[in-house]
Order: C-alpha cells, then sequence, then structure tokens
C-alpha cells in the first residue's frame, strides 16, 4: 500500500512540470513586453532604462533558461509580487483557498449524496416512472449550463422570494464565526456547482448497478436462497460502488472548472474568481500562481482518489 | 460422377438474396424508429436553420442585430415592433435578433471545435494505441496534464492575454480537448490491434497506416459519431461560460453566452433577457446529447442491454 502511495506521489511530478510549462508558455508568449506595461506613463524611463529592466528581470535569456529561473523561483513558493497589490502572490491565492474548498467539498458531497442513491434507485426499478424520471433528470442536469443555472437560481430564490442571499461568503458586518449565515449563503452556489455531477453519477451509477445485477454471482446468490434484499444490499451495491470512486476523476475535473464560473456568479471570493480578475487585469504573477494552485489540487484530489480506489478495490494492489 | 454432375446442372438456381442489412442501414433503421432521438433531431435541425437565416429573420422583424433604440430599452415582450418579440435589451436591440445571429456563432464554435478535437483525439488515439512504446508515453503524459488543468482556467488565461478572435477561439479550444477522445480510441485500437484481421492483413504486407485507418479505424468509427454529437454539445456549453466571462465572442458579435455577461445587472428589470440565451443554450445542447445517446443505442445494440 505504502510503495503505491509513494508510486502514484512520483507519478504526479511530471504532469506538475507539464502544467507548469503550459502555464509558463501560454504567459510569456502573450503579446505585450511585460517591462512596458508595467513602466507605461511613467516619466523619465529611457530605452536603456527598459533594457536595464529587461536584464534584470532576466527577460533577454532565452526561453529555456527563463523557464528554469522561474521554476527554481516556484519550487521556493516564489511565483513574485502581484503587480496589483504589490504583495507576494502565492499568499493572495492562499487567501482565497478555504472559500474555494468549502464550496468545491460541497458540492462534491451533495453530488454523491443525491446522485449515488439516484442511480441505484432507478437500476433497481428499472422501467418504472421513477426509473423514468430520474433518467430525465440525468440528461437535462448534464444539458443545462451551470451559469444559466445559478442565473435563474438567484432571480427566482435572492430576488422573487428573497429568501437565500446571492452573493458573498457572509452577510456584510456579521461575525466571521456566523456558521447559519454562513451556511444560508453557501446553499444556492453549491447545488447549482452539483446539479452536472449528480446527473452525471445517477446516469453511471445506474448503468454500473444494471451490468452487476446481471452478472453471475447475483443469480448464484439468489439460486441459494438468499433474501432479495441481502442480494441488492450486498452483492450488488458494493460492487456497483467501486465505479464510483473511478468516476471521481471526471467528477472532480469538471467541478474545479465549474467553481470558476459559478464564483464568479454568486461573487464568491475564491481562487478561480481571484484567479479570473487576475487574467482580466494582467497580473502575470497571480495568474500563474492561481493555475498552478488549482492544479496541484487537482493533482491532489486524484491522487487521494487513486488511493481511495485501492482501498475499495483490492485487485489494485496486486497490479 | 455423371449424376453427380447432373445434379449439379439441374439445381435450381440460388435465388438471389439481398444484401444483408450492414451496420449502417441497421443503425439508421433503429435509429427512424427512436422516436425522442428523431424529435431531438428535428428541434436540432430547427435551431441551425432559423440560426442560419438569422440575416433573413433580421430583415422579416425589420431590425438589424446592432440597431439601437435608446428610448425603448428593456421593452417587454411585444409585437410592436415585431422585432421585440422576445424584448428588447439595455440598449434597445432586438432580442429575437440578436439570438438567432448568436446561434450561428455558438454553433460554429461547436461543430468546427469538436472536429479539430476530433482529427486530433482520432489521430493520436490511433497512434498511441498501434504503435504503443514511447510514443504512447508521451502522448499518455500530455494527457495527463491536460487533464490536471482545470480546462476553464487555461482558456481564461490564453483568452484574457490573447484576446483572440472567434476562430482563433475555436482553434484553441478544439486544440485543448481532445484528451477523452484519444483515450477511448487509444483504448479500443489497443484490444484491436491483437486481433485476426490486423494479424491477416499484416501477413499480407499491409503498412502500419493502411492498417490504422483502413483496419482499425472503420471498428472504432461507430462510437466516434456518438462522442462526437456529445462533444460539440460540451463545447456549446463551454463557449458560453467562456462568453458569459466575458472572454470568449467579444460583443458587438452576439453569442449565447455573451447576450447573458450583464444578465446579472439587469435580471430585476428584465427577467426574459436572461431566459432565452439560456433556454437556447440548454435546447441545443439537450437535442445533441439526446441524439448523442440515440446513436450509441443504434450503433451498438449490445449496449441497450444495461442502457434500458
Amino acid at each position: 500500500m505504502r510503495a503505491y502511495i509513494i508510486r502514484r506521489l512520483i507519478y504526479a511530478i511530471p504532469t506538475l512540470l507539464g502544467v507548469s510549462i503550459i502555464v509558463f508558455l501560454i504567459t510569456r508568449l502573450s503579446p505585450g513586453d511585460p517591462v512596458r506595461i508595467y513602466t507605461f506613463g511613467a516619466l523619465n524611463v529611457t530605452e536603456e532604462d527598459i533594457q536595464a529592466l529587461r536584464e534584470h528581470y532576466g527577460l533577454n535569456k532565452p526561453l529555456y533558461e527563463q523557464y528554469v529561473l522561474w521554476l527554481i523561483q516556484v519550487l521556493q513558493g516564489d511565483f513574485g509580487k502581484s503587480l496589483q497589490y504589490n504583495r507576494p502572490a502565492l499568499p493572495l491565492i492562499f487567501d482565497r483557498l478555504p472559500a474555494t474548498l468549502q464550496l468545491a467539498t460541497t458540492a462534491l458531497g451533495i453530488q454523491l449524496l443525491i446522485g449515488v442513491p439516484l442511480g441505484v434507485m432507478a437500476a433497481l426499478r428499472r422501467g418504472s416512472w421513477v426509473d423514468y424520471v430520474i433518467r430525465v433528470f440525468g440528461v437535462l442536469g448534464h444539458a443545462i449550463p451551470t451559469f444559466w443555472l445559478g442565473l435563474m437560481a438567484i432571480i427566482i430564490f435572492s430576488v422573487t422570494f428573497r429568501v437565500l442571499p446571492s452573493q458573498g461568503v457572509l452577510t456584510v458586518g456579521h461575525d466571521v464565526w456566523d456558521v447559519p449565515d454562513r451556511l444560508k449563503h453557501l446553499i444556492l452556489p453549491s447545488i447549482v456547482l452539483a446539479v452536472a455531477g449528480i446527473a452525471n453519477y445517477s446516469r453511471y451509477l445506474r448503468t454500473e448497478t444494471l451490468d452487476v445485477i446481471a452478472q453471475d454471482f447475483i443469480r448464484t446468490a439468489r439460486a441459494k436462497g438468499l433474501r432479495e434484499r441481502t442480494v441488492t444490499y450486498v452483492h450488488a451495491l458494493r460492487n456497483a460502488l467501486i465505479p464510483v470512486v473511478t468516476a471521481l476523476g471526471g467528477v472532480l475535473f469538471a467541478l474545479f472548472s465549474g467553481a470558476l464560473v459559478i464564483e464568479q456568479v454568486f461573487t464568491w471570493p475564491g481562487v478561480g474568481q481571484f484567479t479570473y480578475a487576475a487574467a482580466r487585469s494582467k497580473d502575470y504573477p497571480v495568474i500563474m500562481a492561481g493555475v498552478m494552485v488549482a492544479s496541484a489540487l487537482l493533482v491532489l484530489s486524484y491522487l487521494l482518489r487513486d488511493i481511495a480506489y485501492a482501498f475499495v478495490d483490492p485487485r489494485i494492489k496486486v497490479k | 460422377m455423371a449424376t453427380a454432375q447432373t445434379t449439379i446442372a439441374t439445381a435450381p438456381p440460388i435465388p438471389i438474396r439481398r444484401a444483408s442489412a450492414g451496420l449502417w442501414s441497421n443503425a439508421w433503421y433503429r435509429i427512424r424508429r427512436d422516436r425522442l432521438t428523431v424529435a431531438a433531431a428535428l428541434v436540432l435541425f430547427l435551431i441551425v436553420v432559423l440560426s442560419l437565416s438569422a440575416a433573413l429573420i433580421s430583415q422579416v422583424l425589420g431590425m438589424s442585430f446592432e440597431q439601437q433604440d435608446l428610448l425603448r430599452t428593456y421593452s417587454v415582450p411585444t409585437l410592436d415592433p415585431p422585432g421585440y418579440v422576445l424584448g428588447s435589451d439595455e440598449v434597445g436591440r432586438s432580442q429575437a435578433v440578436r439570438l438567432f445571429y448568436g446561434g450561428q456563432v455558438s454553433l460554429f464554435v461547436g461543430f468546427v471545435a469538436a472536429f479539430i478535437q476530433l482529427t486530433i483525439g482520432v489521430l493520436l488515439g490511433l497512434i498511441a494505441g498501434y504503435f504503443r512504446g514511447k510514443i504512447d508515453d508521451v502522448i499518455t503524459w500530455f494527457i495527463t496534464t491536460l487533464n490536471s488543468v482545470p480546462a476553464i482556467f487555461l482558456l481564461i488565461i490564453f483568452a484574457a492575454l490573447f484576446a483572440p478572435g472567434a476562430i482563433t477561439l475555436t482553434i484553441v479550444i478544439g486544440a485543448l480537448f481532445w484528451t477523452g477522445i484519444t483515450n477511448f480510441v487509444r483504448g479500443q485500437t489497443f484490444a484491436l490491434r491483437e486481433r485476426e484481421f490486423v494479424t491477416a492483413a499484416r501477413t499480407i504486407g499491409a503498412s502500419s497506416w493502411r492498417i490504422m485507418f483502413k483496419h482499425i479505424l472503420p471498428n472504432v468509427l461507430p462510437l466516434i459519431f456518438v462522442l462526437s454529437a456529445i462533444d460539440v454539445g460540451a463545447i456549446i456549453l463551454l463557449e458560453s461560460a467562456l462568453s458569459y466571462l466575458g472572454l470568449g465572442i467579444i460583443p458587438p458579435t452576439p453569442s449565447w453566452g455573451n447576450m447573458l455577461t450583464n444578465a446579472a445587472t439587469y435580471y430585476n428589470r428584465a427577467p426574459w433577457l436572461v431566459v432565452s440565451p439560456g433556454v437556447m443554450i440548454f435546447l441545443t445542447v439537450l437535442c445533441l446529447y439526446l441524439i448523442g445517446d440515440g446513436l450509441r443505442d443504434a450503433l451498438d445494440p449490445r449496449l441497450r442491454g444495461s442502457e434500458g
């Protein structure tokens, strides 16, 4: 088990290196000279000063050398200072991390708690109206644009009925530890973010459960006279649940992407919203830190999934 | 000996049988009987036709997509003038006309990006699955890397820093999200290359490329069609989110996404402006997904058992 985890950890290194190369290339190859943007409008800046600045920041070196220098700094946690806030970029991103984690984990919890039982229920009552309704929801929830669902939720619950807040994590002026108020703010964004995943899980679990039910060992269990309930919950369900962990990969990927958009819709002060704002104002250090942190989170989630997978499915350890 | 010959000579001629139905004609037969898929195809067809005839609609309704009327902003849906049949926006433009022009853009991005994605995905998948070894390792590493950056983060920094036009954006979306298709084709190729017909082709001296494209690809193709229908829908969703954030299709060119950009600021004045673009995205993507599901059932009846 430990060897497996260590191997997974090592696999994450080339992946993160790849991400860093992509991020570095996109930011460095984008049009616009950072030195000129930085000094734009400043008086008394001569051409020599600009050259000196370029030299100072290492911008005259070849691209691969710049990358290595940048990477060495990044590995020490130094993404440079935000051009906007004049503070180190990484702590700025870390400040936003709790809000994102809160939103993403809540949404993930909702997805699992609702999506999985829906899928199993549909499979067990195949062909009934329950199955039909769940399948229709599975398709609808998958096709609906999340940000639009968020806007509609705001129109209905915040503007028309005024029952739930439409933005932020906390009512202005409330105590930071006002948990009920925080929960109230969390309801709309987390449910909206969860919808696509619920739909995905219900579709997936339905297929998996049907597959398992059709297998020989289920027939054997029935043939030896076990009660139907034991067959369903002990034999069928436990095997159908293994793919829940497999499916987490796609779900997590969608979750982190969706979080950025949802954070924007609900003015949720998370990593996505901050990175988006930085991208709009071309704050390069913050952009790079934001994307790297988001990717590291995703890689970490994949890692946790793989470990969970090894726990759930004993066959994995053999390989 | 002689009798045998006579029997052969006098044997009744074998009745001319119709060629047995192939995969495609079978699938076509099944799709026609699948009412949900047919309905989805019709609705999608309607949306495509309406979007393509946006210029015509704008003439009939008597308003161009950029024609403003600052005296009649946020008009409720009305037939006076006919251009306001779905209301007017914050500068008095016709929502209906913009909606159909927006459809052109969204559908263009969806279909073209999906085509690019498919081309890259199938090609890399075939190569990785067929040659295996080092090439496969590199392609797999690339896939893992791309799957480890939340898609929208990459698109957003790209869009913010490069400020691409609609066509560049389409190409970038196509070039970034081929990993799912590659994975699928790679897995299939892995399995297919061990089959007898591939060995047979190799025995008679067929080149690797010939085996890949003439023998393996046709076996993978049916399910690629399924994936591509679903892909077009996913891309339309992605583009709309990006445009909503103000980084996709740049106004004044309307797209379903960017028509919603300012929706948050005026939804208590004109909620209908928020409803119509969203419904169009929703309907289009829904139809594409339903067609994808229907195609899969039709092309691979074995899956039907598990999918109901």
